[in-house]
């Protein structure tokens, strides 16, 4: 790996080094989330996310592979197939249920792992491809997210992906014929519906494989931490294996409790009611919506309202792709030589408005397009272009950065070092010793 | 410097178009009078009605879903379908084999068959393994039975609508007299908001008026076989929780597994608690304040006297 330090694998057992001669594969996992892998020593919780979303992605693959046994991707027998499945396959409803809030909770992690990688500047030099490697995974979640939600044929699934594919004809010249190709129809029907289940079950896979990319070149630099100083010998690391591995079993459990809690007494919280009802292409619902991690967008999507040069309809969808496309650029657009905003206070300042705005953008985007919501969104979508490609490019300029510690070690033990303990540290149960 | 300032324009045309977008929406909103949804002031937000089934520790009361069934049966099977159960199901709700056979061979409405003789379509008595049959053949005849209204499948209306079993409490017992109903501001209804032909107030119904004509209007309209005293409201009530069965008929595994979920995370996520305090406790840094002999102060103190003493400390 990437520091002179880590430490290279050595097979105890006669098999595993049998193996590791003939195929390293236990020399990767070693390096990669053993022992092998030495990580900044001051990772908070909030660097859990990460784990917890390849946790989620694998969650959604096992349970999507067996839901897919019994699924029937036809116009005619979704719905009723969906049905079967929660009432005559054994242990079906619990499979339906994980698998379709696994899908809310792996949004949910992987939001909360971006939120922190811009907060601490993790999309900085020299790890601008990791960061790009993830937004590539979070566009390919989204196209599998809403593939997934059209599946069972409801009614919002149905005008859902009527909705979606519909921004495609906003494109000038060929939008319609883009539009009918992609669905293989005027309106969403089998051809859609069977392109979609393939797809759907196609991209999880293609997300694992740029997972593997993410992580190979998370390993290159290896892991950003909250003071955003890069690593700088021995005393700054731990291992990966037992310690990170400790603090993410941890947290596994607090995921689980929470996901079970939510698939055991709320199942349908994250759901619509409308999907209950069989897709009706002459019944239009009386507000289409999509699943909740699409509503920031989709308030984005309905911002604009006028006119201008372009249809508004162009702007929207324009806007709603730029929204994600823009983060591509981050890391050049953010010229603030430290990294991690805990050290940054006007960046910090502004880092929460996006998040409240981002939460605002959410809130709207769920509700119907009616005033004062549109008003609010308009507001919130301007906020959300100015942050990322007028503010935060001009921060660094007005900007006084908080002194940063020298190493991590230091600003590990900052505070703790005693004139007659030089070492700082003791081990619980040395007698004499109070920990306060 | 030059993504910089390309993203400078960029976001300035972003931010102009939609600021434009608010301004005119801003003036619209401004100059355009609140239009007051007067339906709206009419319309009643479902009452609740306590059920077993309802909280994380709900199951079924199966007297209550007997009782459910006989209401679907007498009141509701006449016109709604209940697509996605088959008879065999019903021994969930507490009926043996012979039960459930009999109900499905006495059912009023038969299953669509073809005759095994002449091959012309034919319908036979149901049997456990058939579904519930629909009360139409499709939904053209559902229709022109019905003045045009399609009468819902009723398998999954407790998942289908907000509120779900409340609803279904409050739009049967909800139907009023439109000619005396009054809004919280004691407005009556006005002629526009009025039933039209073959429609029937109900304050519950998100338009205000439902084409289902009151199902349940009187006490003792099913007699129960359990002896309990059939009220409209009671009537009301078992068939809901019959149709939160119909909805969800795992819902009783889905709260156990539920707990015992809980139980064996929650010793899980301890023991990995411990065990990640354990792996981090001497990587943990702690402030640290000393005692007896160890106090910088009685150390010192200590050394001292040692070196008074003459021992080689």
């Amino acid at each position: 790996m990437a520091y002179a330090w880590a430490q290279a694998y050595e097979p105890k057992s006669p098999l595993m080094k049998w193996v590791d001669q003939r195929l390293p594969l236990p020399r990767l996992v070693y390096g990669t989330v053993g022992g092998g892998y030495p990580v900044p020593r001051n990772l908070s919780h909030m660097y859990n996310w990460g784990a917890l979303s390849g946790f989620a992605l694998i969650v959604q693959i096992i349970t999507g592979i067996v839901l897919a046994f019994h699924y029937v991707p036809s116009s005619e027998g979704a719905f009723d197939s969906v049905e079967r499945i929660m009432r005559d396959v054994n242990q079906g409803w619990l499979l339906r249920y994980l698998h379709m809030n696994g899908a809310s909770f792996f949004f949910m992690v992987v939001y909360l792992h971006t939120f922190r990688g811009l907060y601490y500047g993790s999309y900085k030099a020299p790890r601008e491809i990791v960061w790009m490697l993830g937004l590539v995974i979070l566009l390919l979640m989204m196209a599998t997210g809403f593939m997934g939600y059209v599946l069972p044929w409801g009614q919002m699934s149905f005008w859902g992906a009527k909705v979606i594919t519909g921004l495609f004809s906003a494109i000038p010249l060929i939008g319609p014929t883009l539009q009918e190709w992609l669905l293989g129809g005027f309106a969403p029907d089998q051809a859609a519906l069977n392109r979609f289940f393939g797809l759907h079950y196609l991209l999880p896979f293609i997300i694992f494989g740029v997972l593997i990319l993410h992580v190979w070149a998370l390993h290159i630099p290896g892991s950003s931490n909250p003071t955003g100083v890069e690593v700088k010998g021995p005393e700054d690391t731990l291992p990966f294996h037992p310690y990170y591995t400790a603090k993410d079993g941890f947290a596994l459990g607090v995921f689980l409790l929470v996901f079970f809690a939510v698939v055991s007494f709320l199942p349908n919280y994250f759901g619509h009611v409308d999907n209950y009802i069989p897709a009706n292409p002459l019944s239009t619902p009386s507000h289409i919506v999509p699943e909740w991690y699409f509503w920031p967008f989709y308030a984005i999507l309905r911002a604009f309202t006028v006119d201008f040069i372009l249809p508004a309809k162009l702007w929207g969808v324009l806007g709603m792709f730029a929204a994600i496309i823009l983060l591509f650029f981050l890391p050049w657009l953010d010229s603030s030589p430290v990294r991690s905003g805990a050290y940054r206070p006007l960046f910090k300042m502004f880092f929460w408005i996006l998040i409240a705005d981002i939460a605002l953008l959410g809130f709207v985007g769920g509700l119907p397009a009616e005033e004062p919501y549109v008003m609010l969104s308009q507001l919130a979508t301007a906020y959300y272009f100015a942050h990322f490609l007028i503010i935060l490019p001009l921060i660094p300029k007005f900007e006084k950065p908080l002194p940063l510690p020298s190493s991590i070690s230091e600003a590990v033990l900052k505070g703790t070092t005693s004139k007659a303990a030089p070492a700082g540290i003791a081990a619980p149960g040395t007698p004499g010793v109070v920990h306060a | 410097m030059f993504v910089r300032i390309g993203a400078f324009f960029v976001g300035l045309a972003f931010v102009g178009v939609t600021l434009f977008s608010l301004i005119t929406g801003v003036i619209a909103y401004v100059t355009t009078p609140a239009e007051e949804n007067v339906a709206e002031t009419f319309h009643l937000h479902p009452r609740t009605f306590d059920v077993s089934s309802n909280g994380p520790f709900g199951t079924f009361d199966r007297r209550q879903l007997q009782r459910g069934f006989q209401v679907y049966k007498e009141v509701c099977a006449g016109c709604h379908s209940l697509n996605y159960v088959a008879f065999r199901d019903l021994a969930a709700l507490g009926y043996d084999e012979a039960e459930v056979k009999a109900i499905a061979s006495q059912w009023q409405i038969e299953v669509p068959d073809i005759n095994p003789d002449t091959g012309e379509p034919s319908t036979r008595k149901p049997t456990p393994a058939d579904r519930f049959p629909s009360p139409y053949a499709n939904e053209v005849a559902a229709r022109s039975a019905n003045n045009n209204a399609l009468p819902p499948d009723l398998s999954l209306i407790v998942e289908a609508r907000e509120d779900g079993s409340d609803y279904i409490y409050s739009l049967l017992t909800g139907y009023r007299n439109p000619a005396t109903f009054r809004n919280e501001k004691g407005q009556t209804l006005p002629a526009d908001l009025r039933p039209g032909n073959g429609l029937h107030f109900n304050p519950y119904f998100h338009n205000l008026n439902i084409a289902m004509p009151p199902p349940i209007t009187a006490d003792g309209q099913v007699t129960y076989a359990d002896g309990t005293k059939s009220t409209v409201d009671q009537m009301a009530k078992d068939v809901s929780a019959f149709l939160i069965w119909t909805a969800e008929p795992k819902l009783e595994n889905r709260h156990r597994t539920g707990w015992a979920a809980m139980i064996f995370l929650s010793i899980a996520t301890l023991l990995g608690y411990l065990a990640y305090r354990n792996v981090w406790r001497d990587q943990k840094a702690k402030p640290v304040a000393y005692t007896g002999t160890m106090k910088p102060e009685n150390r010192e103190k200590r050394d001292e006297a040692s070196r008074e003493a003459g021992l080689n400390t």
